[in-house]
């Protein structure tokens, strides 16, 4: 083992790569308050206006940004809840409804209304995606302006009411633009620390890895809801800023080329970014002001930059200013893991009971994919799962992991019953898989992607996450170098900061396997891992499976090269349609008759 | 106003299935629900204003020009919106390309036509009050064109080689069927049926370019209930639809009717996420 990494090539085996500092990352933002905060030298009460516009939609497409850019759900009818935020506010501070409220305690009734609506209006995206998703959000546009035109004695109709007006030094435009300066930096900052945190992860990785996510324990419902949560509240907040810069406001307010706005800023920002879609919101408010003679056309223009945004730089701004990732990789890199890593990373696995099936049946139609199945996977065994294409080895790994549900069988796991289904629950119980093809989040970094493995074992809350508390920031920190830890041990470190889109197919097989081990699981199963490697990497990928086993970790190996598996296998099972064909440790198999004729070649 | 609500609801529903079905017929031969499905029904209405009143040519000619256009607009839409999107389905691109476009088109028609609504010439001239002709032909139009792709789908070669591309297309493909031609030729058939849709309900909608979002929503709805793809679904939603919708609309005003429809939408989809006549979703894993 040790020749093999004495005769490295130029990759991994050296020491840690240095952190990225936030720095690089943090100057844009810095040179956008400065450039803020000297806006008043101008003198210039329209700036003003223009400029506070500016900082109340970036309120409000912050929050948008974690749906639609992090989670990925296509919510167009945003302006429903500014509408609904500036509302509330106006309604309760002129007292329409109740006795007139502090204009500071409507916007707060605002945001919290407009938390609620969020998650209603994001119900439906819990169980289908986008197009309804994107159909439910314009459906509820539509019917809040309704409701705002037809309840007269409440929202004035047509003739409207007036907004909050907020008590000094903010009665000014320029006390009021500093305030929405100041709510416009909060939300850089606080949307920002959700998108570095485990959650932000967690949510990347549902919107483009959704099967990864829940292998990982990803609960998509939870977190999309607290992300509903915090977008809605931060738009029902933003309607309120919306009523006080206006001073009147009457449904025609709320245009649909809002809505346009505030999503073509995310897009035009880029997927996953902060500072995209930041660019984007000061671009398209700032756009209609230098195009004024192309009023009647805004909402063409909208449209046609979303056509060719999505046709010609699906990426936005965000994929332009990445210069990071333009640099060029070392080709001929090569992976070696180091297993001598291992223990510290792993540990060793307590006692455990074992992973059994019995009797395992479940047919697709008429098919009977999996016929009668028995298997036992042991602590610290390498157990076999071969047979011919069609035999039932991965749909026995998804039984497992919880993503079919047999028809009849029992599963357990350390004695105790392993309930069919509850894909989630898996990685609580410790069982951590790859898949035949890896699922990842392409634009995220690799350690990014490695650490969302350990996603169950985050502790903090949501809102220490917003706040980036200390515990948090502990946390974060911990799960970071166990992520490069893993990443050393399979042979990636040196790529730890790289997209993942950048990574050859290989390489990608082996940061599966290490956003696997972040779990520190008690049992690993991987969907066919040499498909597509090297016979070097094969090599190296037998030692560190066996240096994983070793640690206690029963592995299921699901493989078709005859070679690795009865060189590193303690046990085999060999099905055919569905049945075990033979089972025992590897020199009974080379001997049985039937799986020697039919397979190995006698 | 029990008979009312029938003629009025009947003919809505009428006119929602057919926007469902252009809907399905776009998403049969590509897997895209394109947001140009109500526009193309609001084309059915501003062209056929536009040829029958404005150029005040004959209902024989107006018609199949009317169709004629908005299957067109349908190619369009396949070349612009939905073929550059294709390859990454996955990504569900096509909701921004023809949601931009649906926009572009609902713009235009703004601008060039009129912000108001506008009349649509009586057809006809055939019956009155509940039997009035704009009760009953969208009712007609949506019978036809049942028919019509019935005929379609089981006695013509054509129609056979769609229903092959929907059920699979690649083993379509595999067979030597021409599948991007097939495309083409579904969603011009989609625009025209998006058209008559908007042509046969042009007398109870008007003229009116800000219909398009209207037709999209009320359009979807039967589709989302009664599953993707399925035609029987979106009729019987659709017909389902317009009544309770109109009935609502009597009893406790517009307003609440629509929050109505928006509930129960999301309701539904909630309970059953694949619509009530639809499949389970396809293997993830």
């Amino acid at each position: 083992m040790a020749a093999i990494h004495e005769a490295a090539p130029t990759a991994a085996a050296g020491a840690m790569p240095a952190r990225p500092g936030l720095l690089p990352q943090l100057w844009p933002f810095a040179a956008l308050l400065a450039l803020a905060l000297l806006l008043p030298l101008t003198g210039n009460e329209y700036w003003a206006l223009i400029a506070t516009r500016a900082c109340i939609y970036w309120v409000l497409v912050s929050g948008l940004n974690l749906i639609v850019g992090f989670a990925g759900q296509l919510a167009i009818g945003y302006v429903s809840l500014l509408t609904v935020g500036a509302y509330t506010a106006s309604v309760l501070a002129a007292g329409n409804l109740l006795e007139p409220l502090h204009p500071a305690l409507a916007l707060a009734a605002a945001a919290a209304l407009g938390a609620v609506f969020g998650v209603v209006v994001g119900l439906p995206a819990l169980r289908l995606r986008t197009f309804y998703f994107a159909m439910t959000t314009l459906g509820f546009a539509t019917i809040v302006t309704q409701v705002a035109l037809a309840w007269q004695d409440v929202t004035g109709g047509g003739i409207g009411i007036t907004g909050p007006s907020l008590p000094a030094p903010f009665d000014t435009a320029w006390g009021f633009y500093y305030l929405c300066l100041a709510l416009a930096a909060l939300c850089t900052w606080i949307t920002g620390n959700v998108a570095r945190s485990r959650f932000g992860r967690a949510l990347v990785t549902t919107r483009d890895a959704e099967v990864a996510a829940e292998a990982s324990g990803i609960a998509k419902p939870r977190l999309l809801i607290l992300v509903f949560l915090l977008a809605g509240a931060l738009a029902g907040f933003a309607g309120g800023l919306f009523a006080t810069l206006q001073t009147y406001i009457t449904p025609d307010a709320f245009t649909f080329d809002l809505s346009l706005l505030f999503f073509i800023a995310v897009l035009i920002g880029g997927r996953g970014s902060i500072l995209g879609p930041l660019l984007g919101t000061l671009l398209l408010t700032l756009l209609p002001e230098v195009a004024a003679p192309l009023a009647a056309w805004s909402t063409f223009l909208y449209a046609a930059l979303l056509l060719v945004i999505v046709l010609a730089i699906p990426g936005g701004i965000a994929s332009l200013i990445d210069a990071r990732n333009r640099r060029k990789l070392p080709e001929n890199r090569a992976v070696i893991p180091r297993p001598e890593l291992l223990p510290a990373l792993l540990g060793q696995q307590p006692k455990h009971a074992g992973l059994t099936l019995r009797d395992i049946v479940l047919s697709f139609g008429g098919v009977r994919a999996i016929d009668g199945l028995d298997l036992d996977l042991r602590p610290g065994e390498v157990h076999g799962l071969i047979g011919p294409n069609g035999s039932g080895k991965t749909t026995t790994l998804n039984v497992i992991s919880g993503y079919y549900r047999p028809e009849t069988g029992a599963m357990t796991c350390d004695g105790g019953p392993l309930p069919a289904g509850d894909a989630v629950g898996r990685a609580a119980r410790g069982i951590a898989r790859t898949f035949q093809t890896p699922r990842v989040v392409g634009e995220a970094s690799v350690i990014e992607n490695v650490m969302v493995g350990a996603t169950i074992e985050g502790r903090t809350g949501f809102l220490e996450a917003l706040l980036s508390l200390p515990r948090q920031r502990r946390e974060e920190r911990m799960l970071e170098d166990r992520a490069r830890q893993a990443l050393q041990a399979v042979g990636l470190g040196a790529l730890a900061d790289i997209r993942a889109d950048r990574l050859q197919h290989s390489e990608l097989r082996f940061m599966e396997i290490a956003r696997a081990l972040m779990l520190r699981p008690a049992f690993l199963m991987l969907d066919e891992p040499a498909a597509g490697l090297s016979t070097d990497e094969i090599k190296r990928l037998d030692q560190l499976i066996r240096g994983v086993s070793r640690q206690g970790i029963g592995v299921l190996l699901v493989e078709h090269h005859a070679d690795l598996i009865f060189e590193i296998c303690d046990r085999i099972t060999v099905l055919n349609l569905g049945k075990v064909l033979a089972a025992g440790t590897p020199e009974e198999i080379r001997s049985h008759k039937e799986v020697v004729s039919a397979y190995l070649g006698g | 106003m029990l008979a009312s609500i029938l003629a009025s609801g009947l003919a809505v529903g009428a006119i929602y299935a057919l926007i469902g079905i252009t809907y399905n017929t776009m998403f049969a031969t590509s897997r895209v629900m394109s947001f140009t499905a109500g526009q193309l029904g609001m084309l059915g209405g501003v062209l056929g204003s536009f040829f029958a009143l404005r150029l005040g040519l004959p209902i024989l000619l107006a018609l199949p020009l009317t169709l004629a256009a908005c299957a067109l607009v349908g190619v369009i839409t396949e070349y612009v919106a939905v073929r550059p999107v294709l390859k990454s389905l996955d990504q569900h691109l096509y909701v921004l390309s023809t949601l931009a476009l649906a926009l572009m088109i609902q713009q235009v028609t703004a601008l060039t036509w009129s912000t108001e609504p506008q009349p649509f010439p009586r057809l006809l001239g055939i019956g009155e009050g509940v039997w009035d002709e704009k009760y009953w032909l969208p009712v007609l139009a949506c019978a036809v064109t049942i028919i019509g792709l019935e005929w379609l789908y089981r006695h013509t070669l054509v129609g056979r080689a769609f229903l092959a591309v929907a059920e699979d297309n690649f083993a379509a493909r595999a067979l030597g069927l021409p599948e991007r031609n097939l495309r083409i030729a579904s969603y011009a058939l989609a625009g025209a049926i998006g058209a008559l849709a908007g042509f046969a309900g042009g007398q109870l909608l008007l003229a009116f370019f800000a219909n398009g979002p209207l037709l999209n929503f009320y359009g979807f709805v039967p589709v989302a209930l009664g599953g993707l793809g399925n035609n029987r679904g979106a009729v019987i939603g659709g017909i389902l639809l317009g009544l309770f919708q109109q009935a609502a609309n009597f009893m406790v005003g517009g307003i609440f009717s629509s929050v109505a429809v928006f509930a129960l939408f999301i309701i539904v989809l909630l309970a059953a996420p694949q619509g009530m006549f639809g499949a389970p979703a396809a293997r993830r894993v």
